[in-house]
């Protein structure tokens, strides 16, 4: 046991803890209900009117018990891409729907944060100037701005894009501008005695050297984006994650919400350990 | 204006920070002549590393002209290559991109072959031909420090600039940095201004010390030559009969003299002074 590393042994313990959860779920929720004395056999319709049929376990409360769950759970994976209309489609689709809104809204983020960052982070006078509206612009919750976004955009899967787009912006437009503004005063200074071009030194000098602080404001974005869309999905509906969400709710089908929380989980933690890689790539050590 | 053939011309320079306090440095006068090697070394906090920024364009001076090769020096150049105090390598890039990224600055049309292959001409002769693929950060102070002074050369400047390159290394490395920069500028005709703390660095690199009075106020306060002759060793330096003389003279100026032209200029006194040349060594025996 001493040669194992802290790596598999935590790996050890995790599991560990997740068969314990998952045994306390499993007590939770499947109890063989005795019936109680004073009540004969006899009564056993009057059992089943009550919800108490049978000897058999049966649930004790609504949750699901984990063989539900496990149903449940191959059910959607079986089929993800599904289509039965408005209210019943595959995970897949709604994932995907999800995703491409929080990719285009995060895209369009990206597409003025980065340059609007690098200018503010170039001129002082432009962070002076610009730095009030953004901390106050910052601390706003996106869903704020959804009515404005109804009301002026009137398509609520666009408005949805903007949502994200509105919340992404702020990490990356600050973290972009910290990290141009804080490009060692040395390295710009090569670059002056070298006269190299202003274009060259944006790309190869303050870019890579603000590239690590840029991609951090992009994975704190990212994070944000994967909270906020879920809600928007809920408030907008249609479609996506959180609509499915929301539409299991409506249902009183919670080992589809549970399904859908793991989703939202899973898929989360890929996206920040995407951007993890990434921001991984372009550090570099001094 | 009248145009000498002077290599580099200095006169009445200096700086201040603030209006209402004194001058770090003023009237500073001092040449410097096509293939010297010129060190200068002074008390920190009187202004050498600024000159130095003055000399490369990084940083203005208050008063006071820097006239390099008939041209007034404003702003940056390629023609003078600086090697930074810290070495200031991109550390995304591996030795020979660093290397190169000068090269193609200096030599946009060049093509790649062309530019990897001069840029690996400039590492061979710092001894680094085998790490050009590392980063920075897996190299050594000293090999760092190489790299900066083959980045320097690579864009053939006419005049190179070093900030006190070898400050942070060992003794043993920068003996052995020493001798390779001996070894090019005699092999280069390179023209060096070159600040350092080290009194044994200096005779043993240098045509001419110029020595600084502290700061504020600060001037140079002698322009020693250096008596030991040409082709010196490191190993042999200190039995040449001139090193003593040379040596006592510039660790005498450090400890007591520095002082004494502050006091002086802070009362005004050193207005239209000019540096004492010197030859130690020689003048004691003349005198």
């Amino acid at each position: 046991m001493k040669t194992l590393s802290i790596k598999v042994k935590g790996a050890i313990l995790s599991v560990v803890i997740l068969l314990l959860c998952l045994s306390i779920w499993h007590m939770a929720t499947t109890q063989k209900v005795t019936p109680p004395p004073g009540i004969s056999t006899n009564s056993s319709d009057y059992n089943s009117l009550m919800g108490q049929g049978g000897s058999e376990p049966v649930q004790k409360t609504g949750f699901p018990t984990l063989t539900q769950m496990g149903q449940t759970i191959y059910k959607q994976l079986s089929h993800p891409f599904y289509d039965n209309g408005p209210n019943d489609k595959g995970i897949g689709i709604q994932l995907a729907y999800s995703l491409a809104r929080v990719g285009l809204g995060f895209l369009l983020a990206m597409i003025v944060a980065i340059p609007f960052g690098f200018w503010i982070g170039m001129s002082p006078l432009a962070y002076e100037a610009f730095n009030p509206f953004i901390q106050i612009l910052k601390p706003i919750s996106p869903l704020a701005w959804m009515p404005i976004a109804l009301y002026t955009i009137k398509d609520s899967s666009i408005s949805g894009i903007f949502v994200i787009f509105i919340c992404s912006v702020w990490p990356m437009l600050l973290n972009t501008a910290f990290g141009v503004a804080n490009v060692r005063k040395e390295l710009l200074n090569v670059a002056k005695t070298l006269e190299v071009s202003p274009l060259r030194k944006a790309f190869l000098v303050i870019l890579p050297a603000a590239a690590p602080t840029i991609l951090t404001g992009m994975r704190i974005s990212m994070g944000i984006a994967w909270l906020v869309i879920v809600a928007a999905e809920m408030l907008v509906g249609g479609t996506g994650i959180g609509y499915f969400l929301w539409n299991e709710w409506n249902n009183l089908s919670l080992s589809s919400v549970i399904f859908a929380i793991l989703l939202i989980g899973i898929v989360g933690m890929l996206l920040d350990t995407a951007f993890g890689k990434l921001q991984k790539a372009v550090s570099y050590a001094d | 204006m009248q145009i000498e053939n002077t290599f580099l011309k200095v006169s009445n320079l200096s700086k201040s920070y603030k209006a209402d306090a004194p001058p770090v440095f003023e009237g500073i006068d001092f040449e410097i002549e096509k293939g010297e090697f010129v060190c200068i070394i002074g008390h920190s906090g009187c202004g050498k590393t600024t000159i130095l920024n003055v000399l490369a364009g990084l940083e203005d001076a208050t008063g006071g002209d820097a006239i390099m090769l008939g041209k007034h020096i404003q702003g940056p150049g390629l023609e003078r290559g600086v090697v930074f105090q810290g070495h200031a390598l991109m550390p995304w890039m591996t030795v020979l991109q660093n290397v190169a990224f000068a090269v193609k600055s200096k030599y946009p049309d060049w093509s790649k072959e062309q530019i990897t292959e001069h840029s690996k001409k400039y590492l061979a002769m710092v001894g680094l031909v085998n790490a050009e693929t590392k980063k920075p950060s897996e190299l050594s102070g000293g090999m760092k420090q190489r790299v900066g002074i083959a980045r320097a050369f690579a864009i053939e400047p006419k005049m190179l600039l070093l900030d006190e390159p070898f400050g942070a290394l060992d003794a043993l490395t920068r003996g052995v940095i020493q001798d390779e920069l001996l070894k090019i500028c005699k092999e280069t005709n390179q023209t060096v201004f070159m600040i350092t703390h080290d009194v044994d660095e200096a005779i043993l690199l240098s045509d001419k010390i110029m020595l600084m009075s502290n700061g504020p106020n600060a001037r140079i306060a002698e322009i020693v030559v250096n008596t030991l002759p040409k082709g010196r060793q490191r190993a042999s330096l200190h039995h040449d009969p001139m090193y003593y003389p040379m040596r006592n003279h510039l660790v005498d100026f450090l400890v007591n003299r520095s002082k004494d032209l502050q006091i002086k200029g802070a009362k005004g006194e050193l207005d239209g002074y000019k540096p004492v040349i010197v030859l130690p060594g020689v003048d004691a025996a003349v005198a």
